[in-house]
């Protein structure tokens, strides 16, 4: 898979402030690339790079191979943190304007904004001032200057912060349509919930420095921490027979009809070994691997200080 | 390129469909017109009572005779005593009762005026003046001197002020124009600026700059704005110019029809004591009145309009320019406006400083003082405009000129890098030490 986005070594600082210390990361074509960090990690500064509002102090930013140039700009899409529009100005109008300003002619954004104004069914509002929508509104309008110019690249900065969660559900569904005919989609969020949904591809910066970059499920894999969940039927003493040395019982309590524990392996052990030991002693309903949320991760992550790992 | 011109294009049509623009637009010249038109009016209207005094005059000759009325005052002579004029004095029909003593002639200040309320002053002075006048004829009739002898022993002297070229020009005439330049340019500057500033700060609490200039450099953005603005200011001033011209000579030629022009001439005439009967005399006084009309036109012609339009344009363009790149950068630093204050002082003291100096320029144009000011670009604008109406040396001129396009585009990269990290920036109270931080920030 090639890269849409290789960032090289950039560093960027304001004042005594190191917003970026020589990050390097690389956004596959076609993914939903999470970039996660708590608040004032360095993603507002890396994705304000990415569109061209800043320039790094050093390293650079391939766009398709290329370096970034203002070209690019109507190839991108940007949702801010800070959002809004003009207040005074009509939706149509503004609409157009902010597309035009992205390179379409006033004829093919007058035609794709059509579109967007009848999928949304929001034709109504043309003429209308923003300030006269509800939030809500806005942010529909929001959305759609964000996509009209169909961008190959989508850059969210914290959508899910400020939209309601109508809002919030409609986005979800156009970013996965938009996956699906191929845009690649970069999001910020410090909310990891929205990641395991959506994203394909993350990377963790902390403190301005990248920690962690791959694949969600190699990450996932690779912080697996040989834990295993299996649901029974029988008693403690049978669950207390079949564990020896090697595993080590972290929890064990009523789980509707059944009883649930987990427990994690030391050692050599291999998951048949342990099956071998329960099934002669309990009646068994399932049994899998837990693998480590996004959740967990980032906090012992970010909490590990660890050094720099790379999955590619 | 392009895209400045779309950010021009919406900076400039939405502010000229503002409903305040289109106010501002019609309003303008109406209240110009209003204070052009108001002299006019006035005359129309103040002077349309007549003030009816009965005269009392013990005179031998009754000296009241001789004396012409006006529209406000009106003498009607009666042959009773003064004692019984006042009691028997009808306030409706008379203003007051005007007492002539006999010795008039070597006694004027024996003549006296009662009226019922304080006497006005439009009565009192004609009064005064009309008297001075029959008396010192008298006078002079007495001492055997002819009043034309007189007449041509009166000088009058007309200093003609003319050019080494041989223009007629006139001191007055260029110090009201050079000024009036000055200070619209004064207020152009101050008007847009701070529609740029105010631009800025839309932009920044409404949060669209960081949508905005994702597909556009901030410069451009500033660009466009400033651009955009000063073609509304100058879409104002050219409606105005046009608007108060239609509308002065609409409603002067309403006003004004010739009869009233008749009336107004043959007052002056009264007034100034031209012998109404002789008509040798008021063609004479047409032909002079005619002269002074062909030479204020021939002092205006020696001002090179041409060069003072020019002028103004380039100066109005180069000073807001200049200026406003700076309240760009201001917007661009605060929040909202109230915390624009404290940067907006430095910015406006320069502008008011010119406007301060353009006043003692008006009197000395070619100073010190004059000259240094009208090249330092931050005050040039105004002070050089004042200038020119007297006369400025090519040089200093192109001069002037250059250091105003130098400066702006000082100003205008100063700004540029203000604006663009101040832009971004929220929440955050910004010192003068932290804006000097900005100007080295890598792009």
């Amino acid at each position: 898979m090639s890269n849409i986005i290789e960032v090289k070594g950039v560093s960027k600082a304001y004042d005594k402030h190191v917003a970026l210390d020589n990050v390097s990361l690389s956004i596959p074509q076609g993914a939903v690339f999470g970039l996660l960090g708590p608040n004032g990690a360095g993603k507002t500064s890396l994705i304000r790079i990415i569109n061209q509002i800043t320039a790094p102090d050093s390293g650079v930013v391939l766009f398709n191979n290329s370096q970034l140039n203002p070209d690019h700009t109507a190839s991108i899409g940007y949702l801010p943190e800070e959002r809004g529009l003009y207040k005074k100005m009509e939706v149509g109008e503004q609409a157009l304007y902010l597309a035009q300003l992205k390179g379409m002619s006033r004829a093919e954004a007058m035609k794709r904004l059509k579109f967007w104004f009848e999928k949304f069914e929001i034709t109504s509002w043309w003429k209308k001032k923003i300030e006269e929508l509800s939030k809500g509104m806005q942010q529909k309008v929001q959305f759609i200057v964000t996509v009209v110019h169909e961008p190959t690249l989508l850059i969210l900065d914290e959508p899910f912060t400020g939209f309601d969660p109508i809002n919030a559900n409609l986005i979800k569904d156009e970013l996965l349509e938009m996956k699906a005919k191929g845009v690649t989609i970069a999001l910020s969020t410090h909310r990891m919930e929205s990641v395991e949904e959506l994203c394909t591809h993350i990377a963790l910066i902390n403190k301005s420095k990248k920690l962690l970059e791959g694949p969600v499920g190699e990450i996932r894999r690779s912080f697996r921490s040989n834990m295993y969940e299996f649901e029974y039927e029988g008693n403690n003493i049978g669950l207390a027979n079949s564990l020896w040395g090697d595993f080590e019982l972290i929890s064990n309590e009523p789980n509707g009809d059944y009883m649930k524990a987990s427990v994690r392996m030391k050692g050599e052990a291999n998951t048949n070994a342990l099956l071998q030991g329960l099934i002669n002693n309990l009646t068994i309903h399932s049994f899998r691997e837990v693998l480590p949320n996004m959740n967990d991760i980032f906090i012992q992550t970010v909490t590990e200080k660890q050094e720099p790992i790379s999955h590619e | 390129m392009n895209k400045i011109l779309l950010i021009l294009q919406r900076e400039y049509l939405t502010r000229v469909k503002k409903k305040s623009f289109i106010v501002m637009t019609l309003l303008g010249p109406i209240l110009m017109a209003a204070v052009a038109m108001a002299p006019i009016l006035i005359a129309k209207y103040s002077n349309d009572v007549t003030n009816t005094i009965l005269v009392v005059d013990e005179h031998p000759n009754i000296f009241v005779t001789k004396l012409p009325g006006s529209e406000s005052v009106v003498f009607v002579n009666t042959t009773t005593t003064l004692d019984s004029a006042k009691k028997n004095f009808d306030p409706e029909k008379y203003y007051g009762i005007l007492y002539v003593p006999s010795d008039i002639m070597k006694n004027p200040g024996g003549i006296m005026l009662f009226t019922e309320k304080q006497a006005n002053i439009t009565v009192t002075s004609y009064i005064e003046n009309v008297f001075e006048k029959q008396i010192e004829e008298d006078k002079l009739k007495s001492e055997g001197i002819d009043k034309k002898t007189l007449e041509s022993i009166k000088t009058r002297v007309d200093l003609k002020t003319l050019t080494l070229k041989g223009e007629e020009n006139s001191a007055a005439l260029a110090t009201a124009v050079g000024f009036i330049a000055g200070i619209l340019i004064y207020m152009f500057i101050i008007l847009y600026g701070v529609q740029v500033m105010r631009g800025v700060i839309e932009e920044k609490t409404n949060r669209i700059v960081e949508v905005i200039i994702s597909s556009v450099k901030p410069f451009q953005l500033m660009m466009g704005k400033i651009i955009g603005i000063a073609l509304v200011g100058l879409t104002q001033f050219l409606l105005w110019v046009i608007l108060t011209l239609t509308l002065t000579t609409v409603t002067s030629s309403l006003l004004v029809d010739k009869k009233m022009e008749a009336k107004v001439v043959a007052q002056q005439m009264k007034t100034s004591g031209v012998d109404q009967a002789s008509l040798q005399e008021l063609g004479a006084a047409q032909e002079v009145k005619a002269d002074a009309m062909s030479k204020f036109f021939d002092q205006l012609g020696s001002i090179n309009f041409g060069l003072i339009i020019t002028c103004f344009f380039i100066y109005f363009l180069g000073g807001y320019l200049l200026y406003s790149s700076l309240f760009a950068a201001v917007g661009a630093a605060v929040d909202n406006e109230t915390e624009t204050q404290q940067f907006m002082l430095p910015v406006t003291i320069p502008l008011i400083l010119a406007f301060i100096v353009a006043q003692t320029v008006v009197q000395n144009p070619d100073s010190q003082l004059a000259f240094w000011f009208s090249m330092i670009p931050l005050t040039s604008p105004v002070v050089m405009m004042v200038r020119i109406a007297f006369g400025v040396p090519a040089w200093e001129l192109a001069l002037s000129i250059g250091l105003l396009i130098l400066g702006f585009i000082f100003t205008t990269w100063l700004a540029g890098k203000i604006y663009r990290t101040g832009i971004l920036l929220y929440g955050k109270k910004v010192t003068y030490k932290e804006l000097a931080k900005w100007l080295f920030y890598k792009n």
